[in-house]
């Protein structure tokens, strides 16, 4: 049940870096993290079973910032990957670094114009697609690297479903196939976490291949706990009151509803602004903070004075 | 175990869910590292290698509730239960309620009601979980009459059952009289710290008062209804159980016959899709036709081919921004489809800015202000409804005389970049089709689709006109659920 941060990983696999559920919870939490039961199982089982965690919710819930602590966490080096439409092969795995292939082809021609015969093209070739003129992108940099890395293939649901295809045989096979060079195994298996904010269906290929962690608001208990750990001098009382009105929030007919770092930005603004209380007017006047469109604040803004007149 | 998670898996597959052969191997492999016992962890475990998208989520619990909900304990007790059926029971009072009185542990003697809901009052106003949960227990052994062998549904227990604790009023209760803490002296403890924590606040106070008890009787509700669940589990067997619970898929519900809360849950599984549709319809074409001689780009390619322009490089052409044109049949004989399609239109018209929406029963009006200019789609919905003017004559749907309308006012507007989609489930009421409109409409715009609300096997019976604009179409897509919506998206690539 100890922490095992810090245990050294077992050659060849992946292996367990945390030992447990438990391990798992109290790690992220030493990082700052609070996590609740089911992302610890989640996250413990990816680590047991070397399968990535395909992280799926609303914006502004945590999910990036779950792999970020999962790497402060066990100490390892976070390789990131950010997803945009376009996104492709040169950089995702790997490119061929062309202008230094095109340098050593000219030095060979130099060395060769003096004598006769120049060394073959096969040494040639085999020379210039070695691995000295390889670019790793952070897919092939997550594979190769030797010391523990996480790997975090941000906000997937960007990038085309074809494109997801590039992801597929290093999510499940942690290698990549390069045809010059033949094929890059990874040499231990990184912990791999994918985000989604949910706005395309993922492929059935790519969810097969990763545990599903669905991180939805916290609960008001959680969320509390987050304010009193992210926000310094906060009181506890205040803090009570902040995650409450932003669970009204969250209840009422929005566009957007106000995600975990709107609420921490909210209770440092309070914290700044020396108030005591979230009464009405104060909440009034901060609600830009939490929520970021006028439809929104309008409504927000009306509920809540209407309740002022019950 | 194994046996249980085959069978739970076959229920998953049967409710709906994809759960392949992989899948399953990753749940087995991922039930040795955690504690069985814990079942919390369990469920992590079997949602994560299970099911992988949210709108499955519901599904998958109520399956696990029904299939896991006994096992901790289960087998020990199944072999308790047996004896305790047949042996000899203690009481006339007991026979009413044999199941009950054993799955509970045998502790409950049948409270009165009135001791019950000051329990039920005092659990609700301290929030303590596993006061909540005794409180549920007991609230179903007294209420529910769950009978043995009766083919009812757990809905109909849990009707019974909150109606006997009357919790309509006990919100009010809760909210009016909160320093009564001196009948409860053990329930001043939470119901006191939240009241004196909102207290300060005035009015902002109460309603975060109000929220929180509403969370708790939610919470209440939930444990009443697991219980009884667990209840009937027990009688009837999982499998059954599970059976009678299974519910339709979001995807996969009728537009037609949706309950209100599929409909909110259709409404969150519709956005991400009229993103992609009016992505999709607003495409704009790039790569047909080659523009102009691109003078710089081919002397700069020439350079290879030592200054002889051998390849000429062409500009793409401007490409011309796409309009969208939804009408939309708002009548009464599809009106549930009419709200779904309002929400269509309208979560198109937020996304993307080139789209005109209208509205027709037997008149026709354009409503791309109204969607523009309102805060929520519940004023939308409203303001559609009072201020669009879209009865002519008697308020029946009447297509022809609503595409003569729109082809008399704003006929001209649609031009070769415009896509016109056209919702409603093209019954007549008898009226003239007028169906030349939609072929002159098909003629001047980009693309014509129809979405149809109604199962493709009543299209042309009864006052039914859909054949005759279909051929004017280039789509007519039979669209009662978002599976199908989902499709129609898809073939519009």
């Amino acid at each position: 049940m100890s922490t095992a941060v810090d245990r050294p990983v077992p050659a060849g696999r992946g292996g367990a870096r945390f030992g447990s559920a438990a391990a798992v919870a109290e790690g992220l939490r030493s990082v700052g993290y609070l996590v609740d039961d089911q992302i610890a199982t989640v996250v413990h089982l990816a680590d047991q079973l070397d399968k990535p965690v395909l992280v799926e919710g609303p914006a502004g819930t945590g999910k990036t910032e779950l792999a970020k602590s999962a790497a402060a966490a066990l100490g390892a080096r976070l390789i990131r990957l950010q997803c945009y439409e376009g996104l492709d092969e040169a950089k995702a795995l790997y490119e061929w670094n062309y202008r230094k292939q095109l340098l050593r082809i000219q030095v060979e021609r130099a060395g060769a114009d003096g004598e006769g015969p120049r060394s073959g093209w096969k040494e040639l070739e085999e020379d210039i697609f070695s691995e000295e003129f390889l670019l790793a992108r952070p897919l092939l940099e997550a594979i190769r690297a030797s010391e523990p890395v996480v790997l975090l293939v941000d906000e997937v649901d960007r990038i085309e479903v074809e494109t997801e295809a590039l992801l597929l045989e290093v999510l499940s096979d942690f290698q990549v196939s390069i045809p010059e060079l033949g094929t890059v195994r990874a040499t231990r298996i990184p912990l791999v976490f994918l985000t989604s904010n949910d706005t395309r269906e993922l492929s059935e290929a790519l969810k097969r291949r990763c545990l599903y962690l669905h991180l939805d608001y916290p609960t008001v208990e959680r969320e509390r706990a987050i304010v009193l750990e992210k926000v310094p001098g906060i009181e506890e009382y205040l803090a009570e009151e902040i995650v409450r009105v932003v669970r009204t929030l969250r209840s009422m007919e929005l566009e957007k509803h106000p995600s975990v770092s709107e609420t921490l930005d909210w209770a440092r603004t309070l914290v700044l602004l020396g108030v005591e209380h979230v009464d009405t007017e104060t909440t009034l006047a901060t609600l830009n903070v939490l929520l970021k469109y006028r439809s929104d604040i309008e409504q927000a803004a009306k509920e809540l004075a209407a309740t002022g007149g019950r | 175990m194994l046996a249980v998670l085959t069978d739970f898996v076959d229920e998953l597959r049967e409710a709906g869910l994809p759960v392949s052969l992989t899948e399953v191997l990753d749940a087995t492999e991922a039930l040795r590292h955690v504690p069985l016992g814990d079942r919390a962890a369990l469920r992590s475990a079997l949602g994560a290698t299970l099911v992988k998208s949210s709108a499955h989520w519901p599904a998958f619990a109520t399956a696990f509730d029904v299939y896991f909900s006994l096992r901790p304990a289960g087998l020990g007790e199944g072999v308790a239960e047996a004896p305790g059926e047949y042996g000899p029971l203690p009481g006339g009072a007991e026979r009413s309620a044999p199941a009950m009185s054993e799955a509970g542990g045998g502790q409950l003697a049948p409270v009165d009601p009135r001791r019950l809901a000051a329990l039920v009052l005092e659990a609700l106003r301290s929030g303590d979980r596993a006061a909540l949960a005794e409180a549920a227990r007991l609230a179903v052994a007294l209420y529910a009459g769950i009978e043995p062998g009766r083919p009812v549904g757990t809905s109909y227990y849990l009707y019974r059952t909150m109606r006997g604790l009357g919790l309509d009023d006990v919100l009010g209760q809760l909210l009016a009289s909160p320093q009564d803490t001196g009948e409860h002296p053990e329930a001043a403890g939470g119901g006191g710290d939240l009241r004196s924590l909102t207290a300060p606040l005035g009015a902002l106070g109460d309603r975060l008062l109000g929220d929180e008890y509403r969370a708790r009787l939610d919470e209440l509700r939930r444990l009443v209804e697991s219980e009884i669940r667990r209840l009937l589990a027990a009688e009837r067997g999982a499998g059954a159980l599970a059976k009678s619970l299974r519910r339709t898929l979001v995807e996969d519900v009728d537009f037609m016959h949706a309950t209100r809360e599929e409909l909110v849950a259709m409404r969150r599984a519709l956005w991400p899709l009229t993103r992609v549709l009016a992505a999709r319809l607003a495409r704009r074409r790039r790569h047909r036709r080659r523009g102009p001689l691109d003078f710089r780009a081919t002397i700069r390619r020439s350079l290879s081919t030592g200054g002889v322009p051998v390849n000429p490089r062409f500009h793409s052409p401007h490409p011309a921004k796409p309009e969208i044109v939804v009408i939309a049949d708002v009548s009464g004989s599809v009106a549930a489809f009419a709200r779904f399609t309002l929400h269509l239109v309208y979560a198109i018209a937020s996304q993307f800015s080139k789209v005109r929406s209208f509205v027709f029963i037997d008149g026709i009006d354009e409503v791309t202000s109204i969607f523009r200019h309102s805060s929520s789609i519940a004023e939308a919905i409203e303001r559609v409804g009072t201020e669009a003017d879209v009865c002519h004559l008697d308020g029946h749907s009447d297509y022809g005389n609503a595409l003569r309308m729109f082809h008399q006012r704003w006929g001209r507007e649609v031009t070769a970049r415009t896509n016109v989609l056209i919702l409603g489930d093209g019954r007549n009421n008898y009226h003239a089709a007028e169906a030349w409109v939609l072929a002159d409409l098909a003629r001047r715009a980009r693309r014509v689709y129809w979405l149809n609300p109604e199962p493709r096997a009543y299209w042309g019976s009864g006052d039914s006109i859909i054949g005759a604009y279909a051929p004017y179409c280039d789509g007519v897509f039979e669209c009662r659920n978002l599976r199908q919506l989902e499709s129609f998206v898809d073939e519009l690539v």
